[in-house]
């Protein structure tokens, strides 16, 4: 279990991986408030649950689908009237890769 | 005009008034709407307000009828809706500042039929943001008040919803519980509030915070309110494949006789109640004891472990359910220099500081080397909680707890996260089980906050859970007043 | 001694393919090719909040029959969901299968060699958005912008997986080339290459001659056609045996092929992080195909290409050459060999109707639509005539291409109206008296046993009657003669 507190490193990581840019501060913060929310997950860390089957959904049903039949889609124009930016009828973003 | 009043009738007589044509459904909306009017400002309920929509939606309904149409089982019955459900041409927020301006091209399921049985929305309400949160102060926008104590939170995540209907703004409002976010603000604001069987209404247009664990449930102040508002939003849609076929609720008039029924008391929920919550909770048992149940403690052992499976998968699925919110097809964007730089920025400022967290922490519980000590073993762990309850649900009925360890707090009065996280210690379980649970208001503690009583049924088991809820709040004959309307106490 | 033979080469594949449903894999929207931007789209495969994802079950059965086709064990499976940011994945996961993906464990064997290539497994996913660079170099790195169209997001992918079983371009190669066969032969997709409804991602690495342990490999991207698939493993082998071979390491990366300059470069500029927190997909159910579903999936796939290209191997004596095998190939690619199977009934020689089938139909068929019926009578009808020497192979081309293309005319009253009646035995006999009489010095040396210079007096037919003359009747003419002069 990860008993250790949690890197400034390990935080800049998980927020990089998460795209959220955060200051110094939060980053403090944050690797402060994470390392005592997982103290308190210590007391899950000791339970034996060997051949316990882990419970990935309360449902226990299988195979729902629905057939292959055509919708309507939406209206292009109401959907990029909520987009940040547009072109083209296309979505526009930033460049992808960045500067190397 | 007519001198009813109707703000504070239930849904159940003014649907029965709209359709039988003794009042209009135009009356009933503006009643609620000269109550928005009057007490919003101090709640403060509501990130968007419906108003003009409401009345054109009444004037359909009332036309409906003088067409002779057939009405539908929430005529003309205002609702609040909380502002994480989509709605076709009315901004959705989630009260984030990185969904402002969002204009959905389409409509939630649950909404689409509330409309189609006769009700108007009147508004969208404030909640904390993205539905984390226990008090609604995590709102980007502004928190929102207890209509009981205007000093004190509505709990939350759903506090607009469960201040919408104290305050006498609707009878009815629909809220999201994914740990709690509706039973506690019912809870601490003295109304009904219901968190169904996982899969018994549909996720379709609900903005997920974790999908396994989130569920649409009804707010009312009464107890037969809720169940007609569960009857209408119940049921198997084909566009969420979590809601399961051949399942729904259909309201009933409630028999609320529960002699004979076997009534437990969760032990592990006994623990860090006030003292007044925890007299409540036994007055709650004394009364069901009155009517004939029998009464007993129960363990579920694995309940204590709730909060910690909570708060490593509730995170986790929240952690990709919110990735989608990048700046590149709706909301807000913040340029950056290139698109990464662009995601982050977006995020960095779109997210407020709860969301963050937990963004992070589910995203270090799902990565790479903690996922089986952490994710993995949080879902084993549900599988004990949700074999403990099997093993009480053996020898009971139903069962019973407070729904929060406290009355309503002050605002600010929880700032450091692991306290506010444990506001949420007796509602978590039943959503890691997928059990129904409700919150029903019993009696006034300390400063006359109310106090509700959790009654926890097993999957399906919402009517047993409703006759349950019923009789406690016939024994309780207590009325959540608001602060405006108790001036004299 | 060359850097190739000093070199062990390591390939793998990764094989997307997308499935011909109607719709996408998690909503109603149309699956089509080339339609206006942004117009097949829904709150599902825009990842607009609160919307939700319901499985196709046509794109399920395709899937198992990819599976089945391919040997492979169906299992119960889980839908995940791979979390990476990019700005043409709508919610910023893909919806995969990861540790329990539907098909797992088959074999492809390749027609030439007779190798077994391994599949690892076949898994469903849902396919991207797309994205277009705009700037001056229409590349991704110096893009200044890029807009993106949600069309094909959520179009139902099949990823298939081999094991790291091939050692060169070539047979990479013949890998997709049969897995392409076997992929469109199950109906579930359209194999194009060109519209990239077939894709290919190839794992590259090389180690020492005579050492065990795999080397360092690579991803390389954008291979659109064989003929880069090749270029690109070729490429990238000998760029890593150089590094290798200076005493460098070769650092495991993403590399994008670039089939102008024919190199490969590397995809990211800074140092990715691959942390994809793969977790069940908690808005979708597991599915569990019965045994049941599973034995209709197998006997409805019909008769597959291997068994198919054993038949016409057969038929043509169990040796075919190269280039036979290669006319097998596309013979069934264009589901061809069942004429060449009914051409046996009426006498029509494999090789001849299997060549026509592959250098001439296959070709004519591309570019007809997909719901053409091929005229099958008439083809054979052709086919007869010409192997019964009532049509030169040219004259055959010419009326295959006007009966394929329009498969109402009359064989015989196309054939007169192109004049190829065949002449009658008795203009024949006259006109190969009359070239005789020409050239009497070369008939000489052909009586005495210069068989090449029958050719020319078949050119000689061949211009006198203005291309009518059969030149297989006219050279039995001549040989009658000789033998008649001989005997
Ligand atoms: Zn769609």
């Amino acid at each position: 279990m990860s008993n250790d507190d949690i890197s400034i490193e390990t935080t800049r990581h998980i927020a990089y991986l998460a795209r959220l840019a955060l200051d110094e501060g939060e980053v403090n913060q944050y690797a402060g408030q994470l390392s005592a929310i997982l103290k308190h997950a210590d007391d899950i860390a000791s339970l034996d649950l060997d051949g316990v089957a882990p419970m990935r959904h309360t449902l226990n049903v299988v195979n729902i689908m629905r057939d292959d039949e055509v919708r309507p889609s939406l209206d292009r124009e109401e959907v990029l009237a909520s987009a940040p930016d547009a072109q083209a009828s296309m979505f526009l973003v930033p460049k992808i890769v960045g500067e190397e | 005009m007519s001198d009813l009043n109707f703000i504070e009738m239930s849904a159940v007589e003014i649907a029965a008034g709209v359709r039988s044509g003794e009042f209009s459904a135009v009356e009933v909306v503006t009643a609620h709407l000269d109550q928005i009017d009057k007490h919003e400002g101090d709640v403060r309920s509501f990130v968007t307000q419906m108003g003009e929509r409401a009345l054109d939606g009444a004037k359909a309904v009332d036309e409906r009828r003088s067409r002779g149409e057939e009405l539908g089982a929430l005529a003309g019955v205002p609702v609040a809706l909380k502002d994480n459900m989509a709605y076709r041409g009315v901004e959705t927020t989630c009260s984030s500042k990185i969904l402002k301006g969002w204009i959905p091209p389409y409509t939630a399921t649950v909404i689409e039929r509330l409309e189609a049985a006769g009700a108007i929305a009147i508004g969208k309400t404030n909640l904390d943001e993205f539905a984390m949160g226990s008090s609604t102060e995590n709102s980007a926008f502004f928190s929102t008040r207890n209509p009981i104590d205007l000093n004190r939170v509505p709990g939350g995540s759903s506090g607009g919803s469960a201040a919408s209907v104290a305050a006498r703004f609707a009878p009815i409002a629909i809220g999201s519980d994914t740990g709690g976010s509706i039973r506690q603000p019912a809870s601490l604001c003295g109304v009904v509030g219901v968190k169904p069987t996982y899969g018994l209404v549909s996720r379709y247009g609900l903005i997920a915070f974790a999908s396994s664990l989130d569920q649409i449930g009804p707010f009312a102040r009464s107890v037969d309110d809720a169940s007609l508002v569960l009857d209408v939003i119940s049921g198997h849609d084909g566009r969420d494949s979590t809601s399961l076929a051949e399942r729904s609720y259909s309201h009933q008039p409630i028999d609320n006789d529960v002699k004979g029924l076997r009534v437990g008391v969760i032990t592990e929920m006994l623990d860090g109640l006030s003292s007044d919550v925890e007299n409540a909770l036994n007055l709650a048992i004394d009364a069901l004891r009155a009517l004939g149940a029998q009464v007993e403690e129960v363990s579920v052992p694995a309940a204590k472990f709730g909060l910690t499976a909570y708060y490593l998968i509730a995170p986790a699925e929240a952690s990709s359910n919110l990735a989608r919110f990048d700046g590149v097809r709706y909301g807000v964007r913040v340029e950056g220099k290139d698109m990464n730089e662009t995601y982050e920025l977006t995020r960095g400022q779109g997210f407020g500081p709860e969301v963050k967290r937990r963004i992070m922490l589910g995203t270090y519980a799902l990565s790479a080397g903690y996922y089986d000590a952490l994710y993995g073993k949080a879902q084993k762990v549900r599988t004990l909680i949700a074999n403990d309850f099997d093993n009480a649900y053996d020898r009971f009925d139903v069962l019973i707890s407070a729904t929060s360890p406290t009355v309503a707090f002050e605002f600010n009065a929880k700032s450091d996260p692991l306290s506010m996280y444990m506001s949420d210690v007796c509602t978590i379980p039943s959503n890691l089980a997928g059990h129904p649970a409700m919150s029903v208001p019993f009696a006034g503690g300390e400063g006359g906050l109310p106090i509700g009583i959790q009654v926890l049924a097993p999957s399906f088991g919402e009517g047993v859970m409703f006759k349950v809820a019923s009789a406690l709040e016939a024994a309780a004959n207590y009325k959540a007043i608001p602060e405006w309307d108790n001036k004299g106490k | 001694m060359s850097l190739e033979d000093k070199y062990l080469i390591t390939v793998g594949l990764e094989v997307h393919t997308e499935l011909r449903t109607k719709t996408k894999l998690f909503c109603g929207c149309a699956n089509e090719f080339g339609a206006e931007p942004n117009t097949n789209i829904c709150p599902v495969c825009l990842g607009l909040p609160g919307s939700l994802p319901v499985v196709n079950r046509r794109a399920v059965e395709y899937a198992m029959r990819i599976g089945t086709a391919l040997n492979c064990e169906i299992k119960h499976s889980v839908f995940h969901r791979k979390n990476y940011f990019y700005p043409d994945m709508p919610k910023d996961y893909q919806v995969t299968q990861y540790d329990e993906p539907t098909c797992v464990n088959g074999y492809v064997e390749l027609p030439i060699t007779g190798k077994i290539v391994n599949i690892v497994r076949a898994h469903i996913e849902e396919d991207t958005g797309k994205s277009t660079h705009i700037g001056t170099s229409g590349r991704i790195t110096g893009a200044d912008y890029s807009l993106v169209d949600y069309n094909r997001s959520g179009i139902p992918l099949v990823e298939i997986v081999s094991a790291p079983d091939m050692v060169s371009g070539e047979e990479a190669r013949e890998y997709v080339s049969e897995l392409r066969s076997i992929l469109v032969a199950t109906g579930a997709t359209d194999g194009k290459m060109e519209e990239g409804s077939l894709r290919v991602d190839a794992n590259v690495s090389v180690r020492p001659v005579g050492t065990e342990v795999l080397g360092t490999r690579c991803e390389i991207k954008n291979l659109n056609s064989l003929r880069s698939l090749v270029r690109a493993i070729t490429y990238e082998a000998r760029r890593q045996m150089e590094i290798v071979e200076e005493g460098g390491k070769v650092i495991q990366e993403t590399r994008h092929w670039n089939e102008d300059l024919g190199k490969t470069s590397s995809l990211r500029s800074k140092e990715e992080a691959y942390d994809y927190r793969y977790f069940p997909e908690p808005d979708l159910s597991p599915l569990d195909p019965t045994a049941e579903e599973v034995e209709a999936i197998k006997a409805g796939l019909g008769t597959l290409p291997p068994k198919r290209r054993a038949i016409l191997v057969e038929l043509l004596d169990g040796t075919p050459t190269k280039s036979e095998i290669e006319q097998i190939q596309t013979a069934i690619n264009f589901g061809l060999d069942e004429l060449v199977l009914a051409g046996i009934d009426r006498k029509i020689p494999a090789k001849l109707s299997l060549a026509r089938c592959a250098n001439e139909v296959a070709g004519l068929i591309s570019n007809l639509g997909d719901s053409y019926i091929l005229p099958n009578e008439k083809i054979l009808e052709v086919l007869a005539k010409e192997s019964a020497g009532e049509l030169t192979p040219t004259q055959s081309k010419v009326v295959l291409s006007r009966v394929v293309a329009d498969g109402d005319v009359e064989v015989t009253a196309l054939i007169s109206e192109l004049g190829f009646v065949a002449a009658s035995s008795g203009e024949m006999d006259q006109l190969v008296e009359e070239i005789i009489a020409e050239s009497p010095s070369e008939w000489e040396r052909f009586v005495s046993g210069e068989d090449q210079l029958a050719g020319f007096f078949v050119g000689k037919a061949m211009k006198k009657s203005g291309g009518k003359a059969n030149g297989k009747l006219v050279s039995k003419s001549l040989n009658d003669r000789r033998s008649q002069l001989q005997g």
